[in-house]
């Protein structure tokens, strides 16, 4: 047991490396202390002239997004004023790109000046003060120029922090070949949708009306189609109630196809998802307009096999919800922001719109969703369908008064802890909103906010 | 035990002179930092100094919105020690460790063995695939798992179909931690199995001579000289492989994009603490579950280590 | 050369290869798959079985699709990762020997001190500390720059373990008492006598070190947002988030063949390094 003997001088040295790892400790939290968002960044006044002048000036930005168009744009941007230098730089497709932008902030520098950001994330950027307000700018006269449901997704309280880029608001995307083969007409009302996906999964038991493995994006914008506001913001009072009418009219809904097993539990986005949207497996999307551009690259084995429908709706009359959808912001730690907004203003209302819509987008420009060569486009993925008269007709649909929470994307991503369990036990969803509605309270509480539900 | 070993070979030569210990002795005093010293310094910079950022971030709570620090002392180790969610990723990972590491162990030193053993057609052969697995880069593993797993395209699906039956869930809250296992195993059977090899690469070729004149067979060969020889080598696998199951993040995360239901946020202590950083920006609490996690892993591997040097004795 | 295992030629056994044929077709399911797959284009990946191949064979365009999707990013971050992965592991392994080394042969105080914060350190997840480095690595103004990768790649705690108990049995003392009673200085018995010694134990710290750097990929998420830059996990992993969401354009032909592609490097390394186990073994039948 000669193990034994040394100890007490080992355990000597074990204390003198505890005090130089304690030191080490006090030089880290020193050399590493995070700065406050405020301190860093730029000046926060310009005007309207500053945008052009600095257009004039030149300089040099950085552009963070992960939109496919984004390379052709920032070419096309940099040959109609070549004075202007801008690096683009794909940092990662969501939340990659979230950590990298929350991680610069957080170290109060090394963010870039323009970042591409999601409606729903929108908030959690504004509120802590880490974007630029281009109201300063004058930017509220483009107002009209979008889609109002879009304007009010680049807003935060009070503050402008972007324009939008694109739009998603809701159809009903059905492959007609199933639709055909089972006899199942197009339905209009949810219940009507729910008898579908009876009938569809009796006749075939592999088939499925849709797929829900849960999805946050997916039930908010349900519920935001339901009429259900459940989460509203004013500064640092919040109120969550995910039992409203609206999501209550949800549950009553979709509890029919998740209890009875209706709905596949194929993850969105992963390579079977692809697959069982070709193959006939799910004969149905509840989802953004934005969809078409999507299966057209990527969904080559439904081509002609798909249609688009109005969302089928709870009452018959027209209404529906938006979902996805990105802005650029400007970075408050951006050393040129009037350059920044420059550029967010020629991307998202000026010539940066054309290659946008030349990659497949569904713009929030309003002179674009009624231009007739749009509008009245026929799409051969879609048997000849002019597919964007229904998804225009969309746009003027989305019900209004919804916002997301200030930490939506803390809340996404807790929902499979949640509802997800729902999802696995195939069993009521209000209880899994309950839970989820629950640990939001909490997690708001913790983080200084005054949270009621 | 490496210690251990390393007295007793400095025992065995102590005899040789007096004078000759004493001038050892004074020229070695302080001379072993010049080689530790270097590995040291970048290690003091890359793994100590976020320890010690991340015990001074544990002894404080932020708010990611308002940025209010306060000082809360060990509030945040109450809360962990009293937190459901990190006792069931702990519970997990423990039941894990238990089951899972002994199987690859026993594989990983089963293969080694054979490919050492001089018996097996095209050895070197089998050394190289057995440990490809653990090169195969992560991205690709949810699409390859993915398929394997799938009880809609994938193989899985496949089997059920053969046996009439859709028994076969994979990745059903049931199946995941052996699905999990399974995977790990697939990896790192293929890793051990090297730090194996590669110490029954170390043993004198005179002691199997010495075994051959004695008439020892193959499994007396391998009790007396080889399995005696490994034990260094078994223990820090051990090691390596108890501080890897209670860190398990990457499988189960490739996993969760599979089943986002089945696996939470908090499925492992490891991504417990992840997730409350990177989507919670819950860094105070974060780095405190990882602390904890790295105390409670450092006192059972160091155990190990102990009793491993023990029984060397 | 496994006869070389032990100085008795022995009968090779048909029952022993036959249970590692098993375990052989355990390990290489998943691998024929991906091999299976990378030969397929990105519509029979979705529409044909798994383990047969599909319509049409379109293993060498995926080949050339990958090395030239988005201007040859591809190879880019192929010519990264071998940086980061001939300074990192290469450094790796030369602190991990030189430190297993001066722990297993001197005594110095501090020495046990040294055993314990490692297993400490080591047993905090890295994962949580990320943030934590991110920052300090940020206020030193490393982040972005190739330091931030190589640096962390430098310390091989397993490797330390490795080279600690190999150099315990592998060096004899006696070796480096005749070293110094005929003057050598310490550092020059380490470079010239003590190196050859660990060869078969240094191979496998540096096979070890060069995996895990190759596969970094972690560290490299966070700390890196310029894409040319990145190492090929990170690249890749950003080629199979393409599949993500409203813009989503996924590449899974791509991101196939890329991974079977990062796999051949390391093949030719393990290929190229195995052989020092030998020499090793010769090495230490000397004494």
């Amino acid at each position: 047991m000669k193990v034994h003997r040394p100890r007490s001088p080992r355990f000597r040295r074990l204390v003198v490396a505890g005090a130089a790892l304690t030191a080490l400790a006090v030089v880290a939290a020193c050399g590493g202390g995070s700065k406050t968002d405020s301190s860093s960044g730029s000046a926060t006044t310009g005007s309207a002239d500053a945008v052009d002048a600095a257009l004039k000036a030149g300089g040099e930005i950085t552009y963070w997004s992960w939109t496919p168009s984004a390379e052709a744009q920032v070419k096309a941007f940099m040959a109609q004023y070549p004075n202007v230098k801008v690096n683009y730089v794909n940092a990662g497709t969501g939340n990659d790109h979230y950590t990298k932008l929350q991680n610069a902030i957080k170290a109060g520098s090394g963010a870039p000046d323009v970042a591409q950001i999601e409606y729903q994330a929108l908030p959690q950027f504004a509120l802590p003060g880490s974007l630029a307000d281009l109201n300063q700018y004058g930017f509220s006269q483009y107002e009209s120029a979008y889609t109002a449901s879009t304007w009010a997704a680049v807003h935060a309280g009070s503050g402008l922090y972007g324009l939008p880029q694109d739009s998603g608001p809701m159809a009903l995307f059905y492959n007609k070949e199933v639709f055909d083969k089972y006899g199942i007409a197009v339905p209009k009302t949810w219940d009507e949708y729910v008898a579908a996906g009876k009938k569809l999964h009796a006749a075939n038991p592999k088939a499925y009306i849709t797929n829900d493995s849960g999805d946050a994006g997916f039930t908010t914008s349900m519920i935001w189609q339901a009429g259900g506001q459940p989460f509203k913001t004013d500064g640092k009072n919040i109120s969550i109630n995910l039992a409203d009418d609206g999501s209550k009219k949800w549950t009553g809904t979709w509890n029919n196809l998740v209890e009875g097993g209706l709905v596949s539990q194929i993850p969105g986005w992963t390579d079977e998802w692809f697959k069982a949207l070709g193959d006939g497996t799910i004969a149905t999307l509840p989802t953004g307009a934005w969809m078409p551009g999507v299966m057209e690259s990527s969904v080559k084995a439904g081509a002609g096999k798909w249609r688009v429908a109005p969302m089928p709706t709870y009452d018959g009359q027209p209404a529906t919800a938006e979902n996805g959808g990105s802005t650029e912001s400007v970075l408050k730690q951006s050393k040129n922001p009037a350059l920044a907004a420059a550029f967010v203003r020629w991307l998202n209302h000026d010539e940066g719109v054309k290659p946008f819509l030349a990659s497949g987008g569904f713009p929030a420009t309003t002179k674009d969703l009624k231009d007739p060569a749009f509008v009245d486009k026929a799409s051969a993925y879609f048997g000849g369908q002019k597919i964007n008269q229904v998804l225009t007709g969309a746009a003027d649909n989305v019900v209004k008064g919804w916002s997301y929470l200030p930490y939506e994307l803390y809340a996404n991503s807790i929902y499979g802890d949640t509802v997800g369990k729902a999802y696995q036990s195939k069993s009521d969803l209000n209880a899994g909103l309950k839970s989820w509605q629950d640990a939001l309270v909490t997690y708001g509480n913790q983080q200084g906010f005054q949270v009621n539900g | 035990m490496a210690e251990s070993m390393a007295h007793e070979s400095a025992r065995q030569v102590r005899p040789v002179s007096a004078t000759g210990r004493n001038r050892r002795r004074a020229s070695q005093d302080g001379k072993g930092w010049i080689f530790v010293g270097p590995f040291l310094a970048v290690f003091a910079l890359t793994f100590l100094a976020p320890i010690g950022y991340a015990i001074y971030l544990s002894l404080y709570r932020n708010q990611a919105f308002f940025g209010g620090k306060v000082f809360v002392g060990i509030d945040n180790y109450t809360e962990a020690l009293r937190d459901p969610k990190f006792w069931e990723a702990f519970g997990r990972v423990a039941a894990f460790l238990v089951v899972q590491v002994p199987i690859m162990l026993i594989l990983a030193l089963l293969a080694a063995l054979a490919i050492d053993s001089a018996r097996l057609h095209a050895s070197g052969f089998f050394r190289i695939v057995i440990f490809l697995p653990y090169a195969v880069p992560g991205v690709v593993a949810v699409l390859m798992w993915g398929y394997i797993y799938g009880d809609n395209f994938g193989l899985a699906a496949n089997l059920n179909d053969l046996f009439g039956t859709t028994a076969i869930q994979p990745l059903s809250a049931r199946w995941m931690l052996p699905s999990i296992a399974n995977i790990v195993t697939w990896e790192f059977v293929g890793y051990n199995m090297l730090i194996f090899y590669s110490a029954l690469r170390t043993v004198p070729g005179e002691l199997y001579e010495a075994a051959a004149i004695d008439g020892a067979g193959t499994f007396r060969t391998i009790r007396a000289v080889k399995l005696p020889a490994l034990r260094g080598a078994i223990v820090i696998a051990t090691i390596f492989s108890i501080i890897g199951s209670f860190q398990l993040f990457n499988e189960p995360n490739i996993l969760r994009t599979l089943a986002p239901n089945v696996i939470t946020t908090y499925y492992t202590p490891n991504m417990y603490a992840y997730n409350l950083s990177f989507a919670g920006q819950q860094f105070n609490y974060s780095a405190t579950i990882a602390i904890v996690m790295g105390v409670i892993t450092a006192i059972i591997a160091y155990i190990v280590q102990l009793r491993g040097s023990r029984e060397s004795l | 050369m496994s006869t070389l295992t032990s100085p008795l030629r022995r009968k090779r056994s048909k029952l022993l290869t036959g249970a590692m044929v098993l375990y052989l077709i355990y390990t290489l399911v998943p691998l024929l798959w991906l091999l299976l797959s990378a030969t397929k284009t990105q519509d029979d990946l979705l529409s044909t079985p798994g383990l047969w191949f599909g319509k049409s064979f379109a293993f060498f365009s995926n080949i050339k699709q990958t090395l030239t999707y988005n201007d040859g990013i591809f190879l880019r971050w192929l010519g990264n990762t071998v940086l980061y992965v001939v300074v990192g592991a290469g450094g790796a392994t030369l602190l991990a020997t030189a430190a297993g080394y001066g722990l297993a042969k001197y005594k110095f105080a501090g020495r046990r001190a040294v055993f314990a914060v490692l297993l400490g350190a080591v047993a905090v997840p890295g994962t949580a500390l990320a943030v934590p480095t991110f920052l300090m690595f940020s206020n030193l103004g490393l982040t972005n720059t190739v330091w931030a990768i190589i640096i962390p790649s430098l310390v091989s705690p397993f490797g330390l373990y490795l080279m600690w108990v190999y150099a315990t049995d592998a060096v004899p003392h006696e070796l480096l008492e005749a070293a110094r009673i005929d003057g050598a200085g310490e550092v020059r018995t380490f470079f010239t006598m003590a190196l050859r010694l660990l060869a078969p134990g240094i191979v496998t710290t540096l096979l070890f070190a060069v995996v895990s750097t190759w596969n970094n990929y972690f560290l490299p998420l966070i700390m890196l947002s310029k894409p040319n830059l990145y190492p090929l996990t990170v690249g890749l992993t950003q080629w199979s988030n393409q599949a993500t969401g409203v813009g989503a354009r996924p590449i899974y032909n791509l991101v196939i063949t890329g991974s079977l592609l990062t796999i051949v490097p390391l093949v030719i390394a393990f290929l190229l390094l195995q052989r020092f186990w030998q020499s090793g073994l010769s090495a230490g039948s000397v004494k």
